[in-house]
């Protein structure tokens, strides 16, 4: 009898919409911490079969020594202490690897920098200025569309367009803009950019349109009505509502071409260092242990670039 | 003779398209006056306020404020504020600066607008929660500050969109009062979205009952509830009676019916169907012998008196006073 009238008082309040208190009578066959363990298992082992084990043989392997014709599993940072050989004493002039480094880290910049730009206005444009749901929903799809194709044919697809005696060369001669053929549309930082920018904006568009759509329209009438121009509305009432999208946007981006390889491979010609371009190269000469130790330092800078952009928002509120 | 304050709606129609919202309405509010736009959803009544407001495009017609035809301005060169249904504070932003925020754009220096703000905080009693963010308010409280923010342009004309309608009906019944101080106080012009009557009863100057994107009927409520112009009104501000006698549409109010045991006497014959205890009145719905459905309403005391129960027979009575006739 005790245990219905709890039962009823509980259903009651939940109705109220007010219960802080959870229902102590429904049984849950999970209940207790053994359960709730047993519930994340199964994630936990994807976690840690792809991520951990990898992760931690790594960082294993990247303190072997190894020599011409042999690995061998030892403790050394000769690895480490090799990525940075003379970079110490070259200062100011930078070593090869922090060269790399600060190419990398600049092309994450450019390339986040620009996809920022392209979301925030693509995101805007469709959160914003198309008023019906379906409108949105076939926008957004359209958005999709070089998704379905591989990335290796949408970069290539860029070479016919940009070349020395391609389309763009084209046109800019035929329309008299220029009479030489420009060079740097191709194999040059431009086109890592913008074969970067094409292929990773949309990682910027998805989160940032879905923290706009989450934007009552009512907030913007409210600064309108508060005398805001539309600037002063986009600075003071968008962006900082639409920001969990643009840091989610941001990590997105910025692990992605600080580990890039391929892209900045074929769009710069074989001929721009980058640090995945280096491991890549390293592995080839079967060199594991340098190339382990210098994915480590890449981890650690994508993690400390990370970790910046954590600070300047909640993640765990937005999901 | 129309005062500097005055808002006054010429002619204003708003077309979605093919659909017409309202159509070409003329109202006429002055400086002061407490109005309240009143009528069931889909009547215009949200429309109109946001043309008012500037939030809305106007389709036709004019509207001025203190005589200054004001069809193209940007709201806040209006003199309008509006508070929203939603009450849209920042949510990012805390209560001190919600309500500045307009003193922001404006770009005031940072403790000019803390100290402004507070002075408006002060007018709604939430200085104490000045430095939470809007979801740590309860919705009265975030409902204040909406008040607040919207009355820091300095407004000649406050909007309100169904302010009300999200809190539960004690704080409903408190904020009320709470609006008709603070309009008292200010001397402003509040118009006010509303579908329920007994708000616009409560608070109003000037009623105006909207319905079809029309105006039906405007004055002050007591006039409208007495006196109410069409069968519509009559139903909907309630308590009343909406018969046919000798071919007229007539309206009589609820409380005006006496009932007698003698199911004979009387202006109609009718079944009690169910008695509700209303606390200082009792609720009867009554069946006449025409078919017809008739309310009335008794003081609880002269019914406990001598109460009824459901099935009786009764004697319907009334003067012919208080018999109102109404377009249909």
């Amino acid at each position: 009898m005790e245990r219905v009238h709890r039962g009823v008082t509980n259903a009651v309040n939940t109705g109220a919409g007010r219960a802080a208190r959870p229902a102590r009578t429904r049984r849950n066959p999970f209940a207790g911490t053994g359960g709730a363990l047993a519930l994340a298992l199964p994630m936990w082992l994807v976690f840690a079969l792809f991520f951990l084990l990898p992760l931690a043989v790594t960082v294993i392997v990247s303190f072997w020594e190894f020599t011409q014709y042999s690995i061998e599993p030892a403790f050394i940072l000769r690895n480490y202490a090799d990525l940075f050989d003379g970079c110490l004493e070259d200062l100011p002039y930078l070593c090869t690897t922090l060269k790399t480094y600060l190419s990398t880290l600049k092309f994450c910049f450019l390339v986040w920098l620009t996809t920022l730009i392209l979301g925030f206005t693509i995101a805007y444009f469709l959160a914003f200025h198309v008023r019906t749901l379906p409108m949105q929903v076939t926008l957004f799809l359209i958005c999709t569309i070089p998704f379905w194709t591989s990335i290796v044919i949408r970069m290539i697809a860029w070479i016919p367009l940009l070349g020395r005696n391609g389309l763009v060369n084209q046109a800019l001669i035929g329309m008299g803009v220029t009479d030489a053929p420009l060079e740097w549309l191709l194999y040059s930082d431009f086109s890592v950019i913008l074969a970067l920018t094409h292929l990773y904006a949309l990682f910027m568009v998805v989160p940032i349109y879905n923290s706009m759509m989450r934007i009552d329209p009512a907030l913007i009438e409210a600064a309108v009505d508060s005398g805001a121009s539309g600037l002063q509305t986009l600075t003071n009432v968008i962006v900082p509502l639409a920001k969990p999208g643009i840091i989610i946007g941001s990590i997105f981006v910025v692990t992605i071409v600080m580990g890039d390889f391929l892209t900045i491979g074929i769009m710069g010609g074989q001929q721009i260092a980058s640090v995945g371009k280096r491991i890549q190269t390293e592995i080839q000469y079967l060199q594991f242990p340098i190339a382990a130790a210098n994915a480590v330092m890449l981890l650690v800078a994508v993690m400390l670039a990370i970790s910046a952009l954590l600070r300047m928002v909640d993640i765990r509120k937005e999901l | 003779m129309s005062g500097e304050n005055d808002v006054e709606l010429v002619s204003v129609t708003k077309r979605y398209g093919s659909a017409l919202a309202v159509d070409a309405i003329d109202v006429r509010i002055r400086g002061g006056q407490y109005c309240c736009l009143l009528g069931p959803s889909g009547c215009g009544k949200s429309s109109t306020l946001r043309m008012i407001a500037g939030h809305e495009s106007i389709s036709d017609g004019d509207i001025l404020i203190g005589n200054r035809r004001i069809n193209e301005d940007p709201p806040a060169k209006r003199g309008t504020a509006m508070m929203f249904q939603s009450y849209a504070l920042f949510p990012h932003l805390d209560t001190v600066e919600n309500v500045a925020f307009s003193l922001k754009m404006q770009g005031a220096r940072k403790d000019e607008r803390r100290s402004r703000a507070m002075e408006m905080l002060e007018l709604v009693s939430m200085t104490d929660y000045a430095d939470r963010k809007p979801d740590q308010l309860s919705g009265g409280q975030q409902q204040r500050v909406a008040l607040a923010r919207a009355l820091m342009t300095r407004p000649s004309v406050l909007l309100l969109d169904e302010p009300l309608s999200a809190l539960d009906p004690f704080l409903r019944g408190r904020m009320r009062a709470e609006l008709r101080r603070i309009q008292r106080e200010l001397g402003i012009i509040f118009i006010h979205v509303t579908h329920s009557q007994e708000e616009a009863m409560a608070l109003a100057d000037v009623a105006v009952v909207m319905k079809d994107g029309h105006i039906v009927q405007e004055g002050h409520p007591r006039e409208i509830f007495n006196r109410p112009a069409t069968a519509f009104v009559a139903r909907f501000m309630g308590g009343h009676n909406v018969l046919e006698l000798d071919g007229r549409t007539v309206t009589l109010r609820s409380d005006a019916i006496r009932l007698s045991r003698d199911a004979g006497s009387g202006q109609r014959r009718a079944t009690i169907r169910e008695v509700e205890y209303q606390g200082p009145q009792v609720h009867l719905n009554l069946a006449t012998e025409r078919g017809e459905e008739m309310a009335a309403i008794l003081p609880e005391r002269t019914y406990f008196a001598d109460p009824f129960a459901p099935g009786d027979a009764v004697g319907v009575i009334w003067t012919q006073e208080d018999v109102h006739q109404v377009r249909p």
